[in-house]
């Protein structure tokens, strides 16, 4: 048994050190909005929050975590910069299919979280982990500086 | 595909299922406002038959429910349809609620083909008189309740936000819930006036999206996401080889607890959860007997293609007499050939369905763009028929034709059969890549020659690649034509006087083919405008220039060049090894010229700067959806050209993953400036036509940069280097 603490709350769960904490969320707490995409840390679909920085949740074993807390697209809204984040993709809608970007405002909102202005350069090398199949990059770049902006 | 019997048998669903998802919508009672025939017609359509019942509901408290037909995959439809039957009806967009229409092809099929399909980017040129209709009726149907409660004449009222008003009686109102019971009872008028275009308030605005929302928070739910009781996770391995059998399987070290899944050609392993099953997969040693398509490699392939593309097709148009004219030609001729590759569609949600197999059917939930035939492919393959499969489609994360096929539905439900309870079976992403319906791989054999005049004399055109219909039906194509090959070839001959186009078909034995995003005009513009740029090269002329000279029969299309030129900055001053290339095409009824500007380096790498393009998709509907489809469908197009290659080696594709099947990325995404040119002419379909602008005006660009010009794709970096020869 391993407990996590998953948006505030703690969960314990019946799952074997190793498992991803991806597969731990979505199978065994309830918690879909952390996608999977890849399995190989390539996508960025699977990205949550270890105590505020990004992660990328399918490579990461429940065993590893302890007590550090875990924040998933479900809760990152009940933070300022998570809820700024969410407000900008809306107002120029970044979400086509949607199914990225879950991992892309946990990425975005990570960044917003230890660099309050960032440039073109601070949002490529925060963002390219996160693939978008839809191809909506011009939109969250915009977005990211409108967030930015209200901070 | 579904037979007319099949969805007539699928249509025993329809009331129950729309009362039920009207209930599920309105937290409450919800009135849909059926025909009097409704319940007869709808129980057992015959044939397709336009209803506004089958789209409308309107709770007690004015919250308005839309079936949509068209799948939500990304596109913006069920907003954008929603914004058609909203804004006839005259109701606030903030009451709208979209919903996933059952899979009834007779009630909810394309006006057009009679079918529930998502693809071809035609939901909106297929449903947008269609869906204002249907919302007109509605609104009819309102005003008529309204005038018999009040017994007046239904000519003095009018309606706003859901309300019918009657101001010849002080400004008295009635609201569409109050009224819904009444209008329940009324015929649906045969004719309706829609509204002026003056008079739209929804239609042609960047109206917000309704599924965006449930988007940015987690909520929203796609096929992966499903969860229920004892439900358990499989994952599989499908033969790697087309056709091939499962030989043996070791599975001495399968953990406990888990149950293996032996099919003839699948083996599956199922879990309480996906990382359970994943290890007890991973656990097992499968030995495969791949057949006869074990010894295919990629060159073998395309030396096949190749062959293939020498013989003579045959002929899907033909203007004037080409063959004499280039004849004639001498130096003025070119002979060209241009090659594109196998490629996966990749969408972010990796293939998955949840199949219960039970009560002598099953019940399902997946995303798919082709809802009835998912159903027929369910029942066929329970032996059953598809009154006995009830399937609840969810969100698409991500279509790009992927799930235009079933394969996904039978593998699910195969697996299903041998599982207790319901299962949800999910691909790896490198089963998602491997077990693909891939674009097909085409060879264009080219020639043209230029006239005295500069223009273009004459253009011949042979299309060889797989054709999707054949692998998906079984059926030898009839007379030797593929219908879905031609488009891009085919509509817009530049007024070149001598222009046959041909197809031949040329069927790959190793891998299966599937609709892809852009379709066949993802290898038509791509030859078509790279040859156009090789004969302006020849003609010495500026490809704007030449190009412009050659639609004086497509004025929609000049003026889109026109623009988009002068965006760009055509013809303005760029740094060494940087270049602009055009791309102007019409398909799927939309005319698009787009300018890419781009940059190779030492090392033959291609950077895009930044792109421009101008857009001529007649009435549109949001405006802030089609520049979103143009953003993103130049950007797929741009990810094909810069990596996509499926490759294969003794009959088994080699990409596994995003690391070898490349995606871009944030860091490699221009800007991307899109103008909308707004004409009162019919709508073109939007989800495509900057897919299949993006390789052709990139390639361009890179011509214009290094002077070398790359026939086939995905760009060769040796070659744009100096390390290989083109």
């Amino acid at each position: 048994m391993v407990t996590l603490q998953i948006n505030g709350q703690p969960h314990t769960v019946d799952a074997p050190d190793d498992m991803p904490l991806l597969w731990v969320l979505r199978d065994l707490v309830g918690l879909t909005g952390t996608k999977f995409g890849c399995g190989i840390a390539q996508c960025g679909a699977c990205t949550v929050h270890l105590d505020g920085k990004a992660v990328r949740s399918c490579l990461l074993p429940v065993g590893s975590i302890g007590n550090r807390a875990i924040t998933t697209i479900e809760a990152i809204g009940d933070t300022p910069n998570g809820a700024r984040i969410q407000k900008a993709w809306l107002d120029i809608e970044v979400v086509q299919c949607g199914y990225c970007q879950s991992g892309q405002i946990m990425s975005a909102t990570a960044l917003l979280n230890r660099t309050p202005n960032p440039d073109d350069s601070d949002i490529d090398a925060a963002m390219a982990g996160n693939i978008c199949r839809c191809g909506t990059y011009v939109r969250i770049r915009q977005a990211i500086k409108n967030a930015a902006k209200t901070v | 595909m579904s037979s007319p019997a099949e969805t007539s048998e699928t249509g025993a669903l329809s009331r129950r299922t729309f009362l039920k998802v009207g209930t599920a919508a309105g937290g409450g009672l919800m009135l849909g406002f059926h025909l009097p025939a409704f319940a007869q017609e709808a129980a057992k359509p015959a044939k397709y038959v336009l209803n506004p019942n089958a789209f409308i509901a309107i709770a007690p408290d004015g919250k308005v429910a839309f079936q949509i037909p068209q799948e939500e995959m990304g596109q913006g439809v069920y907003t954008s349809l929603s914004q058609l039957l909203a804004d006839e009806l005259d109701v606030d967009f903030a009451n709208v609620t979209p919903l996933p229409a059952p899979p009834i092809d007779a009630l909810y099929g394309s006006p057009r083909s009679h079918r529930m399909s998502t693809g071809g980017s035609t939901s909106i040129r297929s449903f947008y008189t269609a869906l204002r209709q249907v919302g007109a009726s509605g609104r009819a149907m309102m005003v008529q309740a309204a005038a018999q409660q009040w017994k007046v004449d239904p000519a003095t009222l009018r309606t706003e936000s859901g309300q019918v008003i009657d101001d010849a009686h002080g400004g008295r109102k009635l609201s569409y819930g109050e009224l819904a019971p009444r209008a329940a009872k009324l015929p649906a008028p045969q004719d309706v006036t829609l509204k002026a275009d003056k008079d739209l308030k929804l239609i042609g605005k960047p109206v917000k999206r309704l599924d965006t929302p449930d988007k940015v928070n987690g909520k929203a739910q796609y096929g992966i996401d499903v969860r229920m009781d004892g439900l358990k996770i499989a994952t599989l391995a499908a033969s790697p080889v087309v056709g091939g059998k499962v030989a043996h399987v070791d599975s001495s070290k399968l953990p406990s607890g888990l149950q293996l899944v032996v099919l003839d050609d699948i083996v599956a392993v199922v879990g309480p959860h996906y990382w359970a099953a994943k290890k007890g997969l991973d656990s097992l040693a499968i030995s495969w007997n791949g057949g006869d398509n074990g010894q295919y490699d990629s060159a073998k392939m395309w030396r096949e293609i190749r062959e293939t593309a020498a013989e003579d097709g045959v002929l899907a148009k033909e203007d004037g007499d080409a063959k004499k004219t280039l004849t004639g030609a001498g130096a003025a001729k070119m002979d060209i050939a241009y090659e594109l590759p196998f490629l996966s569609h990749a969408p972010m949600e990796p293939q998955n369905f949840t199949v219960h197999v039970k009560d002598g059917g099953c019940e399902m939930w997946g995303g798919s763009q082709v809802q009835t035939s998912a159903v027929a492919a369910a029942a066929k393959t329970l032996d059953t028929t598809p009154d006995k499969i009830n399937f609840h489609n969810q969100m698409l994360g991500g279509g790009f034709g992927r799930r235009l096929d079933t394969d996904m539905v039978v593998k699910s439900v195969r697996v299903a059969q041998k599982v207790d309870g319901p299962v949800k079976v999910i691909w790896s992403r490198e089963e998602d890549i491997q077990q693909d319906m891939y674009r097909p791989a085409y060879r264009n054999v080219m020639s043209a020659s230029l006239g005295k005049d500069g223009k273009i004399a004459a253009w011949t055109h042979r299309i060889a690649g797989g054709a999707v219909s054949v692998r998906m039906s079984g059926k030898p194509l009839k007379g030797g034509l593929d219908r879905g090959s031609l488009e891009g070839a085919t509509e817009n001959s530049n007024g070149i006087p001598n222009f046959p186009v041909e197809y031949i078909e040329a069927p790959p034995k190793a891998l299966n083919v599937g609709y892809w995003r852009g379709v066949a005009p993802n290898n038509n513009v791509f030859a078509t405008e790279s040859l156009m740029d090789e004969l302006a090269l020849k003609a010495g002329k500026d490809p704007v220039a030449f190009r412009l000279a050659h639609l004086d029969g497509a004025p929609r299309l000049k003026a889109a060049v026109e623009q988009v030129a002068q965006r760009s900055n055509w013809g303005g001053k760029l740094p060494k090894r940087a270049g602009r290339g055009i791309c102007a095409q019409f398909c799927f009824g939309t005319y698009i010229a787009t300018v890419c500007e781009a940059e190779v380096d030492d090392n033959g790498e291609a950077k895009i700067r930044q792109v421009h393009a101008v857009i001529d998709a007649g009435r549109i509907v949001n405006p802030d959806t089609l520049m979103a489809q143009v953003q993103g469908g130049l950007m797929f197009g741009f990810t094909a050209a810069l990596y996509g290659d499926i490759t294969v080696k003794d009959g088994r594709v080699q990409q596994r993953n995003f690391n070898d099947y490349r995606i871009m990325r944030m860091n490699e995404a221009p800007p991307i400036d899109v103008h909308i040119i707004l004409t009162p002419e019919a709508s073109g379909g939007i989800g495509e036509p900057g897919c299949t602008a993006g390789p052709p005006s990139l390639v361009n660009a890179i011509a214009a940069a290094t002077g070398i010009r790359l026939r086939k794709l995905p760009i060769d970096r040796d070659i744009l280097a100096g390390r290989k020869i083109a």
